[in-house]
C-alpha cells in the first residue's frame, strides 16, 4: 500500500523509521561493541563509545577458555538435524492436510499446535528420566529428537499453509500422468513448494538454535550447544562484560549471518506462513 | 480430489506426525501425573508412597502459586499488548515509502535471532545493571539515581526483555499484512474524505485482524513457556516477585528437589495451558481458515 | 481403443447427490461433449471417469474392462485441465516428458516423442521455457502435448478453453477438432459453451442436475430436443417457448419455435419491437407479443424495423416443437 508522497514526507518518514529501527537494534549493537572493549572500558561510567579501548582479547580469551567449535558444531547438528528430520515427517502430513482435507483436519492441526502450549518445565523430570534410561541424555541424537518434536507442530502448520496455495489440479495432473504418490511428492509437490520449504527450514533452524531449555537441561558437556555455552558464562558481575558480550556475540553470530544472507525466505518464514 | 486410495494414503502419511507427537505428549504427561500423587523428594529418597492430592493442595495453599499465576498472566498479556500495539505502529511507519527499507527490516528483525539467555544477558547486565548498565548512566545523566530494575520492577523488566524479543515477529507479520492491502482501497477511502485516523480504523485495522490473530496465537504458545529469560535475569526474584508458573515448578524440582510437588504443579500448568489453548483455538481457529 | 461405458454411476458428496445415476456408452474414436449449466456435475462426471473421484456406486468400464477401482494412472486416460495444471517448475520439454518419465520410458525415446508432440503443436521454439513464460494459448498446447505423448486410449478435457479470450478460443477449438481427426482417439470434452458443443461434437451429452437429459448428435439435439430443458439449452439465441391457448391449439402444453424459424412480414402473430440488434448478417428482434410473451425473432441482416414498430410474423409450421405437461416432446 505504498503510495506516492512528497520528497519531504519521505525524508521525514525515513528519519523516523530509521530511528525506531536503530532503537530496536541498539541492544544487539551495544553488545557487539562491548565485546570489542577491554574490560575496564566495557564497564566505564559514563559509557564509552569513541574513547573506548578497543581489543580482540575478549574473543581470544573466550576461544581459549572454552571449546567453542564443539558447541558450535553441536548447535549446527542439532538445529539442522532436527529441522530436516521434522521436514521428512511433516511433508507427508502437510500433504494430507492440504490436499485431502477432512472434517477433522483443522482440529488435528489445532491439537498439534496446542501440544506446544504445554510448558516444557511441567515434564522436565520425566523427560530427564526418559533420556537417562534410554541413553539419549547428553547426546546429539537425543536433542535432535527432542527439538524435532518440539518444532514439529510449527513445521506442519507452515508447510500446510504453503501447500494450500498449490492448486490441487497440478497434483491430480501428475496422478493422471502416472506418478505414484511418492513421485507426486518428490517430483511435483516438493519442487513447487521450495520457497515455502526453505522458509520453514530457516525459521525452524533459528528456533532450534535459540532453544534454551531442553538444550540446557538435557545436556552436560558432550552434546551441549551454544545456548549451554552461554549459560556456562552466567553470573558474571562487573569485570566480565567484555568476555560475556564476546561469548554472546559468538553464540548468535552464525544465525545473525544466516539471517542476513537469506532475508527473503526469512521474512516469509518469520511470518510462520500465516500471512501473505 | 479424494478417492478411497488417496484418503487411505492421507491417513498413513499423517500418522507418523500424530503418533510421535502423541507419544511425546502422553508419556511424560502420564509420568508427571503419576509423580504428582506421590511423595518423591530427592533429598529424602527413602520416603515414598502415595499422598493423594497433598501435592496439589500444597500448591493451591501456597501464596506463591497465586502470585505465579498472576505473573504468568501479566507476562503473556503484557507482552501481547506491547508487541501488538508497538508492532502496528512500527509496521505503519516502515510501510511508508522510506529509503533503505531492506536494511531497515533486517535491523528490526535482529532481536529475533537472539537466544533467550543472550537477550537476558544484554538487558540484565549491559542495560539494566544499576552500576554498569547503560540505563543507569542515562538516569545519572539526568541527575537521578539509577533505577534498580531487576529489584524494584522485576516483572516489568522481564516483560520488557521478552517484548523486545517478540516485537520483530509482530511487526513483520503486521507489515506483511499491510503490504497486502491494496492501495486502491485506501485511495478510494481518501476520495471519500476519510481522515488518516478513519482510514486506519475502518480499512487498515479490519484488514489486520487476521494477522493480529496469528500474532496472538503464536506468541501465546511461546510465552506460556517463557523460562530462560527469568532464569538468567532474576531467578524468579527478588523473593518470588518475578516467579511465573513454569519457573515455580522449576524451583520445586531443581531447588527444593521435590519432584512430587513439581509434578503436581506441572499438571496444573498443563490444565491451565489447555484451558487457554481451548479458548484461543475456539475463538481464533475460525479466523485461520485460509 | 477407447471405449468407455458407465453403468448406473452415482456420486454423492455427503448428503449431496451430485450424480444420481448415469448410464452412458462412449464408442471408440468418438468426440463426446458433456454440456450443461454450471454446477450440473459435468466436471464430477469427468473426474469419475478419470479416477480422480470414487464412484459412490455403479461401474465404469474402459475397453471392456472394469476400471471402477483402478487408480487414475492405471486407466490409460489423459486429462487436460481448465487451469492447464502445468508443472510450473519444469520446462515445457520436461512437462511434456513427465508422463513418459513416470512410465519409465528410456530417454532417447522420450526425446523423440517430445519432439514430435512439439512439432505437431507448434511448440518447438518454446521447449526450454517455463510455463510462466508462455501465453495462455501456448500453455494450453503444452497441456495437450503432455496428454498426447502417452497415446492414451481417451482424452478428457475439462473446459480447456474457458481461460482463453474469444479469438484464441475459436482457433484452439479448430486445433482440437483437427487433432481429433488426426489421432482418431476418443475424446470427452466438458464445456458449458454450447457453440463449442455444437461445432466439435460427434455426440453431445446434455446434463442437468447430474442427470442425462439427452444424448445425440448436435443436429439431432437441435432438431428433435427430447424435452424442454434440451430445447431451451441447445440453440442460440434460445428457442421461444409458448404456453397457453396458442399451445393448446396444437394439442400441447408448451410449444417451442426457434428464432430462426420465424418468418417476419405477415402471419397470425403480431407484436411490438422492443429491441433490435443488428449483427450484420442477421438482425435479432425482441418482440413483445402480448399473450405470447416476449419473443426473439431472427430477421435477415437487411430487415428494416425499428424499436416501437409493430410487426407481424409466423412460425414455419414444420419447425414447431410440441411438449406435454411433463415437458417431454410430443410427436
Ligand atoms: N468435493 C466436493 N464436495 C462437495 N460438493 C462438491 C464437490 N465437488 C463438487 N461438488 C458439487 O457438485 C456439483 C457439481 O459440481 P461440478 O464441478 O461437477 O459442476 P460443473 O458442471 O463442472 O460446473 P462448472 O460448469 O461450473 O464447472 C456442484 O453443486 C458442486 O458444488
Ligand atoms: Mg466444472
Amino acid at each position: 500500500m505504498a503510495r506516492a508522497v512528497t520528497p519531504r514526507r519521505k525524508a521525514l518518514n525515513t528519519v523516523a523509521a530509521w530511528s525506531v529501527a536503530l532503537i530496536i537494534f541498539f541492544p544487539v549493537l551495544w553488545m557487539i561493541l562491548t565485546s570489542f572493549k577491554t574490560e575496564p572500558s566495557a564497564v566505564a561510567m559514563p559509557p564509552q563509545l569513541f574513547s573506548a579501548d578497543w581489543t580482540l582479547e575478549n574473543y581470544s580469551e573466550v576461544w581459549a577458555r572454552s571449546d567453542y567449535p564443539r558447541f558450535f558444531w553441536n548447535s549446527v547438528v542439532i538445529s539442522v538435524g532436527s529441522t530436516l528430520l521434522g521436514l521428512a515427517i511433516a511433508i507427508p502430513a502437510a500433504w494430507s492436510m492440504a490436499f485431502v482435507p477432512g472434517k477433522r483436519t483443522k482440529d488435528l492441526l489445532m491439537w498439534m499446535l496446542s501440544t506446544k502450549m504445554m510448558p516444557a518445565v511441567a515434564v522436565l523430570i520425566p523427560m530427564y528420566l526418559i533420556f537417562q534410561r534410554t541413553g539419549l541424555f547428553d547426546t546429539k541424537t537425543g536433542l535432535v529428537l527432542a527439538l524435532m518434536l518440539m518444532n514439529l507442530p510449527i513445521i506442519v502448520w507452515m508447510l500446510y499453509t504453503y501447500f494450500k496455495e498449490i492448486p490441487g489440479e497440478i497434483l491430480e495432473a501428475s496422478r493422471m500422468d502416472g506418478a505414484s504418490l511418492w513421485k507426486e511428492i518428490v517430483y511435483v509437490l516438493t519442487p513447487m513448494a521450495v520457497p515455502g520449504i526453505a522458509s520453514t527450514m530457516l525459521l525452524n533452524v533459528i528456533l532450534a538454535w535459540n532453544e534454551a531449555f531442553w538444550t540446557i537441561t538435557l545436556t552436560t558437556t558432550k552434546a551441549a550447544p551454544l545456548s549451554a555455552f552461554i549459560a556456562s558464562f552466567s553470573s558474571p558481575q562487573g569485570l566480565f562484560y567484555g568476555k560475556l558480550s564476546a561469548a554472546s556475540t559468538m553464540a548468535i553470530a552464525p544465525i545473525l549471518i544466516l539471517g542476513w544472507f537469506s532475508q527473503k525466505q526469512l521474512v516469509r518464514g518469520l511470518t510462520f506462513g500465516a500471512v501473505k | 480430489m479424494s478417492t478411497q486410495s488417496t484418503r487411505l494414503a492421507s491417513r498413513i502419511m499423517v500418522a507418523p506426525s500424530v503418533i510421535v507427537l502423541f507419544i511425546w505428549m502422553i508419556v511424560p504427561l502420564a509420568m508427571t501425573l503419576y509423580f504428582s500423587f506421590r511423595i518423591y523428594r530427592l533429598l529424602s529418597p527413602d520416603r515414598t508412597g502415595w499422598v493423594g492430592f497433598a501435592n496439589y493442595t500444597w500448591f493451591f495453599k501456597s501464596p506463591e502459586f497465586w502470585l505465579a499465576i498472576s505473573n504468568t498472566l501479566a507476562l503473556v498479556l503484557g507482552v501481547l499488548i506491547i508487541t501488538v500495539v508497538l508492532g502496528t505502529l512500527i509496521a505503519l511507519l516502515i510501510d511508508q515509502p522510506v529509503k533503505g527499507q531492506g536494511v531497515l527490516r533486517i535491523l528490526v528483525i535482529a532481536p529475533f535471532f537472539v537466544m533467550p539467555p543472550v537477550a537476558a544477558m544484554i538487558w540484565d547486565n549491559l542495560f539494566m545493571h544499576p552500576q554498569n548498565g547503560l540505563l543507569g548512566a542515562v538516569s545519572r545523566a539526568f541527575g537521578a539515581e539509577p533505577i534498580l530494575y531487576m529489584e524494584q520492577y522485576p516483572m516489568a523488566s522481564i516483560i520488557t526483555i521478552v517484548a523486545w524479543e517478540w516485537l520483530p515477529f509482530a511487526t513483520l507479520i503486521l507489515l506483511t499484512a499491510m503490504q497486502s492491502l491494496s492501495s486502491e482501497q485506501l485511495e478510494a477511502a481518501e476520495m471519500d474524505g476519510a481522515s488518516a485516523l478513519n482510514r486506519f480504523r475502518y480499512i487498515i485495522f479490519p484488514h489486520l485482524t487476521r494477522a493480529i490473530t496469528v500474532v496472538i496465537l503464536i506468541e501465546t504458545i511461546f510465552l506460556l513457556g517463557i523460562f530462560g529469560e527469568i532464569f538468567t535475569a532474576t531467578q524468579g526474584g527478588p523473593g518470588s516477585a518475578s516467579t511465573t508458573l513454569p519457573y515455580m515448578i522449576f524451583k520445586q524440582a531443581i531447588v527444593a528437589k521435590d519432584i512430587g510437588r513439581a509434578a503436581a504443579g506441572g499438571i496444573i500448568a498443563v490444565i491451565l495451558a489447555n484451558i487457554v489453548a481451548f479458548f484461543l483455538m475456539r475463538s481464533i481457529g475460525k479466523n485461520l481458515d485460509a | 481403443m477407447g471405449q468407455i461405458t458407465l453403468k448406473q454411476v452415482r456420486k454423492s458428496f455427503g448428503d449431496v447427490h451430485v450424480i444420481p445415476g448415469v448410464d452412458l456408452d462412449i464408442n471408440d474414436g468418438e468426440f463426446v461433449v458433456f454440456v450443461g449449466p454450471s454446477g450440473c456435475g459435468k466436471s464430477t462426471l469427468l473426474r469419475l471417469i478419470a479416477g480422480l473421484e470414487d464412484t459412490t456406486s455403479g461401474k465404469i468400464h474402459i475397453d471392456g474392462k472394469d476400471a471402477t477401482d483402478l487408480p487414475p494412472a492405471k486407466r490409460g486416460l489423459a486429462m487436460v485441465f481448465q487451469s492447464y495444471a502445468l508443472y510450473p517448475h519444469m520446462t515445457v520439454r520436461k512437462n511434456i516428458a513427465f508422463p513418459l518419465k513416470m512410465a519409465g520410458m528410456n530417454p532417447a525415446e522420450i526425446d523423440k516423442k517430445v519432439e514430435y508432440a512439439a512439432r505437431v503443436l507448434n511448440l518447438a521454439n518454446y521447449l526450454d521455457r517455463r510455463p510462466g513464460q508462455l501465453s495462455g494459448g501456448q500453455r494450453q498446447r503444452v497441456a495437450i502435448g503432455r496428454a498426447i505423448v502417452r497415446s492414451p486410449s481417451a482424452f478428457l478435457f475439462d473446459e480447456p478453453l474457458s481461460n482463453l479470450d474469444a479469438a484464441l478460443r475459436v482457433g484452439m477449438r479448430q486445433e482440437i477438432t483437427e487433432l481429433h481427426q488426426n489421432l482418431k482417439t476418443t475424446m470427452i470434452y466438458v464445456t458449458h459453451d454450447q457453440v463449442e458443443a455444437m461445432t466439435m461434437a460427434d455426440k453431445i451429452v446434455v446434463l442437468n442436475a447430474g442427470n442425462i437429459e439427452q444424448v445425440g448428435s448436435p443436429l439431432e439435439l437441435y432438431r428433435r430436443p427430447r424435452n424442454l430443458f434440451v430445447a431451451g439449452f441447445i440453440g442460440s439465441p434460445k428457442m421461444n417457448l409458448i404456453e397457453g391457448a396458442e399451445a393448446a391449439k396444437l394439442g400441447a402444453k408448451t410449444i417451442g419455435i426457434r428464432p430462426e424459424h420465424i418468418e417476419v412480414g405477415s402471419g397470425p402473430w403480431s407484436g411490438t419491437v422492443a429491441l433490435s440488434e443488428h449483427l450484420g448478417s442477421d438482425t435479432f428482434l425482441k418482440v413483445d407479443a402480448g399473450e405470447l410473451g416476449i419473443m426473439t425473432v431472427r430477421g435477415s441482416g437487411e430487415v428494416n424495423v425499428h424499436t416501437g414498430d409493430r410487426i407481424q410474423f409466423a412460425p414455419q409450421a414444420d419447425k414447431v416443437h410440441r411438449f406435454d405437461a411433463n415437458g417431454l416432446r410430443l410427436d
